[in-house]
């Protein structure tokens, strides 16, 4: 349940990650990890490219948003296009064109997601192709393999990537869970919190402790049509915006909102044209990514705390209107709303 | 579906009948530089119109066109806005130079061809046609045609006195994974632009073309303008779609790569793709604007009818 996934703690390894603030009262701190592809500020939400691609923006989109890593996914990269093709092609940072960080993760969520494909066996864990039916063993060796080829960060990185934890558990579990974690980790190597993407979570996760967070979410919710604002969502399919001539979020520095308003997003969703989904995958990824940068900024200039009441506050109204799992995990590091 | 009264369309939002004066008043919203006045095309959608309906299709065009001038005069919003003049008429050449003479009097900005578009063969057919037309056109309007995009079919345009063109090609072509790679440098020898299409890959395309539209399945006619991204034969070709390209897609990006988005299904094959193609047809036609400048449209039709299957 805890499902902390270790990688050996070398006393040898490299010390990728410089603290570079510390919030005098949670366990949130901001850092910087020194990457083959250039440094990476902590902490960082990590947009997911599963099969080398970022759903339909560039990667040239991709880095004028700032992102400096993003994820692609061990499991699908194996088997399309396979990682003989991508050694070819110079690694996935050449075959995808991406001249920043890239994490691949080591597949183990598809172990979840795709149980009825799959067997554990004592070799590893058979899958069944959901496209052909094929069947390819997952085993450690083959897993890290696959990650070699992709060139993959993790095995430079001496880091702890805690998983197994966004697969539908109660959130008051989640919290105890990822704080007994960070409790028990060392301070100067970062935590990376597997699946974690809601803007809420995403704030209470750094109270308690955790560097680097990826997520499916904003990506995938732009493509329902749904932008993310500090307030929560929008839903522009909705008729109510259907003459609201305002950006997303006036105060947001996204293409999207330095150029559409509402009302257009709203007539593209109802079109049969697919345009509406890059703007807003564009803007929820810069939301997710501004939001950090200011959490980051508030334990730089030692006012965090100060920083998570505003926050709760504009998400639910009032900072006591938050949720009670929430409420209870930043009381444990010492962070009190209302 | 038209009567004398409105043009109905269907969208999305269900059908609309549109008469002339709720057609101004969206013009008048709009408030574009210039807009294509509603007319009857109805003949071009229908097998083998009777001449009654084609004179018809004349008459009804004529009489929205004069209702849309004396809506414009009276409207000072669109001052500023230009009304083409669409010719009508169908097959039957009467009604074309009835429909092409009558337009004429009319004090409209430019003409656009309707009813040409279809295939290859039908347009043939009608390039006969297409010159009697233009021929009527005062020389210092422009000439619209709407769907038509092969640049073989659009050289042929040109010919007969066609200026700008209005249509899905470079979309479609995108659509079904393709990306446009034909030359028009009719500067090149011919050994250099084979070097350009990546040589050998091209000869063995023009070869298999059939025989690659069966194995993709493909429900629209792949061009010989054209590379099909879902072959397995671009699965390793890591060399960009076009050579010497200043696209975005070009400058980044392999047809390894492309091949990899689109057999993922992902979406920013589409995206890639539409760059690309966009680029490669403006470039076309500014080689055709060039070739005109220097006399040289016979080279620039020699090569693309070379390329053409």
């Amino acid at each position: 349940m805890a499902g902390v996934a270790t990688q050996a703690s070398l006393e040898s390894a490299p010390r990728i990650m410089r603290l570079v603030a510390e919030c005098s009262r949670s366990r949130a701190r901001a850092g910087e990890l020194r990457l083959p592809h250039g440094t990476v500020a902590t902490p960082v939400f990590m947009p997911v490219g599963t099969q080398a691609t970022m759903k339909g923006i560039t990667t040239e989109q991709l880095d004028a948003l700032g992102c400096r890593i993003c994820l692609g996914n061990t499991y699908h990269l194996g088997l399309r296009p396979g990682p003989e093709l991508i050694q070819k092609a110079n690694g996935l940072h050449g075959f995808m064109n991406w001249p920043h960080n890239l994490l691949t993760d080591s597949g183990g969520f598809q172990m979840v997601s795709l149980v009825s494909l799959s067997e554990v066996t004592e070799e590893g864990v058979r899958f069944r192709s959901p496209y052909d039916g094929s069947e390819t063993l997952l085993s450690p060796e083959k897993s890290v393999q696959i990650q070699n080829a992709l060139e993959m960060t993790k095995r430079d990185v001496p880091g702890f990537a805690i998983g197994g934890l966004s697969g539908g558990e109660s959130k008051s579990q989640f919290w105890r869970m990822v704080a007994l974690s960070t409790s028990r980790l060392p301070k100067d190597k970062p935590r990376y919190l597997m699946g974690v993407g809601y803007a809420t979570d995403l704030v209470v996760c750094v109270a308690l402790g955790c560097d680097m967070f990826d997520c499916v979410f904003p990506t995938r919710t732009a493509r329902f049509g749904s932008a993310l604002v500090p307030t929560g969502n929008l839903q522009l399919r909705r008729k109510v915006f259907e003459k609201d001539f305002g950006p997303i979020n006036p105060e947001c520095t996204c293409p999207t909102c330095q150029k559409h308003s509402r009302a257009f997003l709203h007539a593209l969703l109802h079109s049969d044209n697919t345009a509406a989904l890059h703007h807003l995958t564009v803007h929820n990824i810069a939301y997710q990514l501004q939001l950090m940068s200011a959490v980051r900024t508030s334990i730089v200039e030692k006012r965090f705390p100060d920083f998570v009441r505003d926050f709760m506050g504009t998400m639910y109204g009032d900072p006591t209107l938050c949720p009670t799992w929430a409420t209870d995990a930043l009381a444990s590091v010492g962070i009190t709303l209302g | 579906i038209v009567c004398w009264r409105s043009v109905s369309v269907w969208s999305v939002a269900g059908r609309m009948e549109m008469t002339v004066s709720k057609f101004m008043a969206i013009q008048q919203a709009l408030q574009p530089d210039w807009f294509q006045c509603l007319s009857d095309g109805e003949v071009s959608c229908k097998e083998a119109a009777s001449i009654k309906r084609v004179r018809k299709s004349v008459d009804r065009s004529l009489l929205f066109l004069d209702n849309c001038l004396r809506l414009q005069e009276e409207s000072e919003v669109l001052q500023k806005s230009v009304i083409i003049g669409v010719i009508e008429g169908g097959d039957v050449m009467e009604e074309r130079l009835r429909s092409a003479r009558e337009t004429a009097k009319r004090p409209v900005g430019g003409f656009l061809l309707d009813g040409f578009q279809g295939n290859p063969t039908t347009l043939e057919t009608r390039l006969c046609l297409l010159s009697s037309v233009t021929a009527e056109l005062p020389e210092d309007k422009p000439r619209l045609i709407s769907g038509i995009g092969r640049p073989d079919e659009v050289l042929k345009c040109i010919e007969r006195g066609v200026d700008l063109f209005e249509s899905f090609f470079p979309y479609q072509v995108t659509e079904r994974g393709g990306a446009l790679t034909f030359s028009f440098d009719y500067q090149l020898n011919p050994e250099e632009i084979l070097l350009q299409q990546n040589g050998t890959q091209e000869e063995i395309k023009c070869v298999d073309q059939i025989k690659k539209m069966e194995i993709t399945g493909c429900n629209q006619e792949i061009t010989s303008f054209e590379i099909n991204l879902k072959e397995k034969m671009y699965r390793e070709d890591f060399n960009p779609l076009v050579r010497g390209c200043s696209c975005y897609c070009c400058k980044n990006h392999t047809r390894a790569y492309i091949h990899h988005l689109l057999v993922t299904n992902e979406l920013l094959a589409g995206v890639l793709l539409m760059m690309h193609n966009f680029e490669h047809y403006f470039g076309f036609f500014h080689s055709i604007r060039e070739a005109l400048k220097n006399d040289k449209l016979a080279q620039l039709k020699e090569l693309i009818h070379r390329q053409a299957s």
